[in-house]
């Protein structure tokens, strides 16, 4: 019996940091194949198409459907336009985001990290870049063992290169979320785009190329947090990628068994693992999957395809590796049957999860609906509180901010009520102007700060509360927002 | 034996052979780029500390080779800030103070600029916003001992008010009509009175009535017959509900007695015509400015 204690300093080769395994996964074709070709093409043209499609907005805001404008502070979703107060919207928007990843992972587990996730889209897009320039497994391996000859250098430029120009059109893409994108393209060509812009570009091509063309599975394994996150999402109720080993094994190439039970009766019979090792050489992490779940593994299915056509081949059912539960692995494992698809989504955890998201959701709707597209604050000029006129009647000054949120400019009409004799008005007007009602033109899609002066006689209580009420001059609808304020005055007159 | 591998059945991993309470360590390496990585971030660093100025050293610390300073940007920043102004100065000077509150833009900038010199400079006396204090006057509120259209605001503050050395300033003096021996208590008191009722801080009596006949004798000259005050002199309005030393009978009796001596430094030559146009800016854009331009103060008042 060997004491580990025994073995302390013994290892004094051993080397504390490893070379990287190079990764040639072989192309392989299959259901899960075609849906993951099915998912990079939609996320590919929904990145890429998404800053040109247009939305009419009117004459004063920008045409562009999707638009995080950040000089002006203002997000375009479509017909969505959040303004930097209601900067809740895009929290629940994340909010979504996050709980929907909870909700799809607890569910089919690493689903985001095998056909979603951009590495992982990227990765691929890569690897299929190495397949058209290097050929398919064995060409890439030989290839990589291959001295530096002029056939391998014409070889990796023209990879790299073509690397590069995915990692530029990457990059590149990325910019047009942040201005109108036409306009930016022009600019960009032309050279006097903004500076952020072309650093934007450069950081995202080099980390694009860097991370997709060489980096990798080693993105997902040790820099990735979300792999540590994600287990605490899953359960034994959740779909991860199995090799079922109670049916496989032992594996091996020889006499098989027909089923579970000849296994009792033939020890000596083999599992239906034939130990081809084609689920390994199409893992694009380089998994062997057989060793059970594993960090290196993104669930991408890849496995199931090359193991199903070998099943197909040598007359077996498919499924020797497959989408499973724990529960089920449990279940088969002791003689019972799969169980469909459908039974394993009825999971309380994803219940909560879609509960909590679809009150986030719905909470949005509704106040989305029912958000006011004009509001008014007023702020009290603190220093001097209020100022002692000569007539014996009092002034205060505020700045009455009026925000103005459609798309074309509005007059508004700012009214005073509930001060006994006070009057009020804007900068540039003078006393002799005051009245109970100041208007103005606001700009369309801004905030107008109006600076106002009220007066009231000396007497009354020292602070007295009123309000301003704001209403578009001239409208249909009935609409109209109102401040509270305070007015002050010298104590006990 | 200790050449045998001991290796983890779940994981398929050697273990590195240590053991502490019960728990052990596989050998999981790190992968070697994480080495090169922490590596590059250690030139980085050097070469940080070699283009950026960084090592202390007895006198001041290392240049760095790229020349760069926080002072150096600080004052590239105040060039490029002083040079974006420069402009906007030139067109206030340009501009003749009246006819600033008809420019919205250029008046908004003469505001901003003559704010932060009211910061710099008036403060101390007037109040951070302008309120000012007992025996320094209330800039936001409408009554002006020298006139409060823009044009005679900037005229206080370029020449002050009462700097005797001053040929320009403005200038005036109130008689201490008690510690002169010019009025008699009794008579003080009176006029003390008469001044009350006509704020209408009191209703008329007796007193008041007597003190009627004081003030035209003694203070009517100044004042004015009705006490609405002259702005020739400097002399305040005394029907009107504002009191820069206090309307009270106590302080009422102190002035008259004793007499008050505001004084306000001239700012002109110190801060020059554009910041003094742009403080008349500011100080008018608290709210009491008068619109109209006064005739007595379009020229130097003369003096008493
Ligand atoms: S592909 Fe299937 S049969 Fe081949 S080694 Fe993998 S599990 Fe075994
Ligand atoms: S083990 Fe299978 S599912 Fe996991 S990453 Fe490899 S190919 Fe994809």
């Amino acid at each position: 019996m060997v004491h580990l204690t025994d073995l302390i300093g013994m290892g004094k080769n051993r080397n504390l940091y490893a070379k990287r395994e190079p990764v040639f996964p072989k192309a392989v074709d299959g259901r899960f194949r075609r849906l993951k070709w099915l998912v990079m093409a939609v996320t590919l043209v929904v990145y890429y198409v998404t800053p040109w499609l247009r939305w009419d907005r009117g004459a004063y805001a920008p045409d562009q459907a999707v638009l995080v404008d950040l000089a002006n502070r203002r997000f375009y979703f479509g017909p969505l336009e959040i303004w930097p107060h209601e900067f809740y919207y895009v929290a629940g928007l994340l909010i979504m985001a996050g709980v929907g990843l909870f909700m799809i992972t607890s569910v089919v587990g690493r689903a985001w990290c095998g056909y979603a996730c951009p590495q992982t889209v990227w990765t691929d897009l890569f690897q299929h870049v190495d397949r058209l320039i290097d050929g398919d497994r064995n060409a890439q391996a030989r290839l990589a063992k291959a001295p530096w000859r002029f056939s391998k250098i014409a070889r990796r430029s023209a990879k790299w290169g073509i690397y590069l120009l995915i990692a530029m059109a990457t990059g590149g893409a990325w910019i047009f979320y942040f201005a109108d994108a036409p306009t930016l393209a022009a600019s960009f060509l032309s050279g006097d785009a903004p500076q952020v812009a072309y650093a934007t570009v450069a950081v995202l091509t080099g980390t694009t190329f860097v991370f997709g063309g060489f980096m990798r599975e080693q993105v997902c394994i040790y820099m990735c947090p979300w792999p540590r996150i994600q287990t605490a999402m899953m359960d034994e109720k959740t779909l991860i990628v199995t090799y079922k080993d109670w049916r496989g094994e032992p594996r091996g190439k020889g006499r098989r068994k027909a089923t579970l039970a000849d296994l009792a009766a033939q020890p000596e019979a083999l599992g239906d693992c034939i130990d081809c090792n084609q689920c390994v050489t199409v893992c694009p992490t380089g998994v062997d999957i057989r060793d059970g779940a594993q960090i290196g593994c993104i669930t991408c299915a890849l496995c199931i395809d090359a193991c199903d056509q070998v099943m197909a081949k040598v007359g077996k059912p498919r499924g020797l590796i497959d989408y499973a539960t724990l529960e089920d692995c449990a279940s088969e494992k002791a003689g019972g049957l799969p169980k469909p698809l459908l039974k394993t989504l009825r999971h309380p955890r994803t219940f909560a999860y879609l509960g909590i998201w679809s009150a986030v959701g719905l909470a949005m709707l509704i106040t989305v609906g029912d958000r006011s597209r004009l509001t008014i604050s007023a702020q009290h000029q603190r220093n001097p509180a209020y100022v002692q006129l000569s007539d014996g009647h009092v002034r205060n000054d505020f700045t009455v901010k009026i925000r103005n949120m459609e798309a074309r400019p509005r007059r508004m009409a700012v009214t005073l009520s509930g001060l006994p004799g006070g009057a009020m008005w804007a900068q540039g007007s003078s006393r002799d102007q005051a009245a109970t009602r100041v208007e103005t033109l606001v700009p369309a899609n801004s905030l107008a700060k109006l600076p106002i002066s009220v007066i009231a006689p000396g007497s009354g209580k020292a602070g007295q509360a009123f309000a301003f009420t704001v209403t578009p001059v001239s409208t249909d609808k009935d609409e109209s927002a109102a401040a509270k304020a305070v007015f002050e005055r010298p104590e006990g007159r | 034996m200790a050449d045998k591998k001991v290796i983890d059945e779940a994981t398929n991993t050697e273990f590195v052979g240590h053991e502490w309470d019960g728990i052990e360590e596989l050998n999981t390496p790190l992968p070697r780029w994480w080495l090169w990585t922490f590596y590059a971030t250690i030139l980085w660093g050097i070469g940080y500390t070699v283009v950026y100025p960084s090592w202390p050293m007895i006198g001041e610390a290392t240049a760095g080779t790229l020349g760069w300073s926080s002072r150096g940007e600080l004052e590239a920043e105040l060039a490029a800030d002083a040079a974006r102004r420069a402009p906007l100065l030139k067109a206030i000077e340009a501009v003749p103070v009246e006819q600033l509150p008809g420019d919205a833009q250029l008046m908004q900038a003469a505001i901003e600029g003559g704010k932060a010199a009211y910061r710099n400079n008036c403060t101390q006396c007037h109040g951070t916003g302008g309120a000012g204090a007992k025996g320094y006057p209330n800039l936001n509120d409408d009554d002006w001992l020298w006139g409060g259209d823009i044009k005679s605001v900037e005229y206080s503050i370029a020449h002050g008010v009462r700097n005797p050395d001053h040929a320009q300033t403005r200038m005036s003096q109130m008689p201490a009509f008690g510690r002169d021996g010019l009025m008699q208590p009794a008579d003080i008191a009176d006029v003390v009175s008469y001044v009350r009722t006509i704020s209408r801080q009191q209703a008329p009596d007796a007193a008041s009535r007597r003190g009627a006949i004081a003030f035209a004798n003694n203070c009517a000259a100044c004042h004015g017959a009705g006490g609405n005050g002259n702005r020739d002199f400097g002399a305040p309005n005394l029907t009107d509900a504002i009191w820069l030393y206090g309307g009270d009978t106590a302080s009422l009796t102190e002035t008259v007695a004793n007499a008050r001596y505001g004084v306000m430094p001239r700012w002109g030559e110190k801060l020059g015509n554009t910041q003094v146009k742009m403080l008349a800016a500011y100080v008018y854009s608290l709210g009491g400015g008068e619109k109209k331009i006064a005739q007595s103060d379009a020229a130097p008042p003369a003096k008493p």
